[in-house]
């Protein structure tokens, strides 16, 4: 089948920076340098931008480019593997974007120090002083060195700005060990806890403690798709992805987005949700269950504001009233989650998701599950996808 | 090296490409049972073929035979090749292209292959005689060590009657060491050393920011165009996409806008109890911090802090900020 990608998209600007031997600046100025001359070329401004797309082999992430350029929200950036085979790649990521309107206007790029910095010839030894090395630097001297501690840092402020208690954290943890403790997949599988265990678990980052932390696994997880016409002549009943959404707020660092006016709340989640709501044309109502990425009980609550199951800041009480529990408004990770489950990035959430539409959930809700919810990773850029019967 | 010098050095070692190592060699010592035991005990080598007069008259060898890896050692010039000549013009073939390597910084060297193959048994009494040529050299390869030259030699085994008794293909690599490899060996040889924090590399867009940290000074990126501070700093100005930037050094007085308390895991060259923070600064940027000079629960978002830059290891200046 040919993809339908005629004149669907056009080259429109067009930039180089010098060629030298030594260029004397970073890769990641070169970067912004070419990008911000390709739009004056074209007559765009930054704010235009809402795709980016590089080599695998690139050291300047997009996000760090947006940023230096001044470009803002993202609902599209890629990467593509293999070296200079990449070259017509970038083009062909474009058009894709461009045809499916996942993004209007897409920045490819690609800027290195190919003589004065990391020599391919000299193969893969000796030092690379990356952006993303250089972005870590902001924290590691201090000893902010993990995941739990970044994810603690918004905790706090989120606690703080919103009253928002150990209570609630102890029930998202608690309810997804109750649905590992009934399948057999799940680690924890017969293994249920209490408020007092959980309190007596050793602190890992305040405000999070073990019980707040996902597990580390090892494990597979794998997801097919394909046309409706070809699922329907198909062994399982389809599942419909209804709405995907992928983003990367303005002012995104992967992780440490310390600088935007406020942290106590995820915008690159609000803004996956916009568009898979859009997408889809579906609410918040219409979704009957939800698999919610729980690296850190405390991010299923940004989670739950941003797909608009409560309002903002509001998300301690939607939990606390039951409504993640199994006979709630919104059954979530009947699988266990990644806090008890298991840690495979989430697909295993897709997997579920999948289940839950279906109707073969071990912990298959008692009401009808037209739409379910997967999510995938915050903190860094995210994304989510409304999954519906066929 | 420029390119000119490039192609000085490549031709000076290609000079030496077909030439003999040296003159033909003869070790200090025929094959001999004592050095054949000693051998067999080092390497583990229990076949009594080589050690058992007995044994080995009954076996298809019909007396003691010398282990065929040995090949080599019986024409080793032995304890002597640690001290070569100072005399250049004295030192052998391979010595001297060694020494044009080390000359061009090529100071690393390593033993990569070797490879033998033996055509008849050598019995206590045979001479072993080696008659080695530099067989080639490489281009410029990239390897993990560093950059550098695999060399190629071969060498032809014969004995005392002229016959043809073995041969070895021997390839080492001369190279220019990688700064991480200097780093591993001085490790190596000094005393175990007290662990730090760990540093930011330093950058193109960075390093002047730690520069003036390690002079005491926190700075505040500038866009000298539009006057927008950023931190952390970046090449461009996201407001007006200038690249011309100056810094301002920021006062240190702030507050906390969020925070927390490092339990675990705790990593080594970091203190603890252990807070770090995001603290607004009054210059209106955010920066990430240590805050210090106080018990951990005392510890509020909104609390004031004043900060200064402070050595808090053997090798990090840090700032950190104290309840104000």
């Amino acid at each position: 089948m040919a993809a339908n990608f005629k004149d669907k998209a056009a080259i429109v600007g067009i930039a180089n920076t010098d060629f030298s031997k030594n260029s004397g600046r970073s890769e990641t100025q070169l970067a912004a340098e070419c990008v911000a001359a390709a739009l004056r070329d074209a007559g765009l401004k930054p704010s235009d931008v809402d795709g980016m797309t590089t080599f695998t082999m690139d050291t300047n992430d997009e996000i760090e480019v947006a940023r230096a350029v001044g470009i803002g929200d993202l609902s599209f950036y890629s990467r593509v593997p293999h070296g200079g085979g990449a070259g017509t790649g970038l083009i062909h990521q474009a058009v894709m974007a461009i045809a499916s309107g996942a993004a209007e206007v897409v920045v490819c790029y690609r800027a290195l120090n190919g003589r004065s910095g990391h020599r391919f010839s000299s193969g893969v030894s000796g030092a690379i002083t990356t952006a993303d090395a250089l972005h870590w630097g902001w924290y590691t001297p201090y000893g902010l060195l993990t995941p739990a501690s970044w994810v603690a840092m918004y905790t706090q402020r989120y606690m703080h700005i919103t009253g928002a208690t150990k209570d609630s954290l102890f029930e998202v943890a608690w309810t997804t060990r109750n649905h590992a403790a009934t399948n057999p997949a799940a680690f924890f599988y017969g293994k249920t806890f209490d408020r007092a265990e959980y309190d007596a678990q050793k602190k890992i980052v305040d405000p999070l403690s073990l019980y707040d932390c996902c597990q580390e696994s090892d494990g597979g997880s794998c997801v097919i798709l394909t046309t409706p016409e070809r699922a329907r002549d198909l062994k399982q009943p389809g599942v419909l992805v209804k709405g995907v959404g992928q983003a990367a707020a303005a002012n995104m660092e992967s992780m440490t987005s310390f600088y935007r006016p406020e942290i106590a709340a995820i915008p690159s989640m609000d803004l996956a949700a916009q568009q898979a709501y859009a997408q889809s044309g579906l609410t918040p109502d219409d979704i009957d269950a939800a698999i919610i990425y729980d690296a850190f009980s405390s991010i299923v609550h940004w989670q739950l504001e941003s797909w608009g199951f409560c309002k903002k800041g509001e998300a301690h009480d939607f939990i606390m009233d039951g409504s993640l529990r199994l006979d709630g408004r919104l059954p979530f990770n009947t699988h266990g989650g990644q806090l008890s489950e298991a840690y495979i990035h989430g697909v295993n959430g897709i997997v579920e998701a999948t289940k839950l539409v279906r109707g073969t959930s071990v912990n298959q809700p008692k009401k009808t599950v037209n739409h379910a919810l997967v999510t995938s990773g915050v903190g860094v850029p995210t994304g989510g996808a409304i999954l519906g019967k066929m | 090296m420029t390119p000119e010098e490039k192609k000085v050095f490549m031709d000076k070692i290609h000079a030496f490409v077909g030439m003999e190592m040296a003159p033909p060699t003869k070790g200090p010592d025929d094959v001999n049972k004592a050095m054949i035991r000693h051998w067999c005990e080092v390497m583990g080598d229990a076949n009594p073929v080589y050690t058992d007069e007995a044994f080995a008259k009954a076996s298809s060898k019909g007396s003691i035979i010398a282990p065929p890896a040995m090949l080599q050692a019986w024409s080793l010039e032995g304890y002597p090749m640690h001290s070569p000549s100072k005399d250049e013009a004295l030192l052998d073939n391979q010595r001297k292209l060694h020494k044009v390597f080390d000359d061009h910084g090529y100071t690393g060297v390593l033993g990569t292959n070797c490879t033998q193959e033996y055509f008849r048994d050598l019995k206590p009494g045979d001479q072993v005689i080696a008659h080695t040529v530099i067989d080639s050299i490489s281009e410029e390869k990239a390897t993990q060590r560093g950059i550098g030259h695999f060399i190629e030699t071969v060498t032809r085994f014969t004995d005392q009657n002229g016959e043809k008794v073995g041969e070895m293909r021997f390839r080492v690599l001369k190279f220019i060491p990688n700064e991480s490899n200097k780093v591993e060996s001085a490790k190596d040889e000094g005393k175990p050393e007290v662990p730090t924090r760990i540093a930011s590399p330093r950058g193109h867009d960075n390093a002047w920011w730690w520069q003036q940290v390690d002079k005491g000074v926190v700075p505040i990126q500038r866009c000298k165009n539009c006057q927008t501070l950023r931190h952390p700093p970046r090449s461009m100005c996201g407001e007006c996409q200038s690249i011309e930037w100056d810094f301002i050094e920021s006062k240190l007085e702030g507050e906390v806008f969020s925070f927390v308390e490092l339990h675990y895991p705790k990593f080594p060259g970091y203190q603890y109890p252990l807070i770090c923070a995001v603290i607004s600064l009054g210059e209106g940027t955010r920066i990430v911090s240590n805050i210090v000079g106080c018990k951990p629960e005392d510890v509020k978002i909104g609390m004031k802090v004043k900060g200064k830059v402070e050595q808090v290891d053997e090798k990090t200046m840090l700032p950190q900020f104290y309840p104000a």
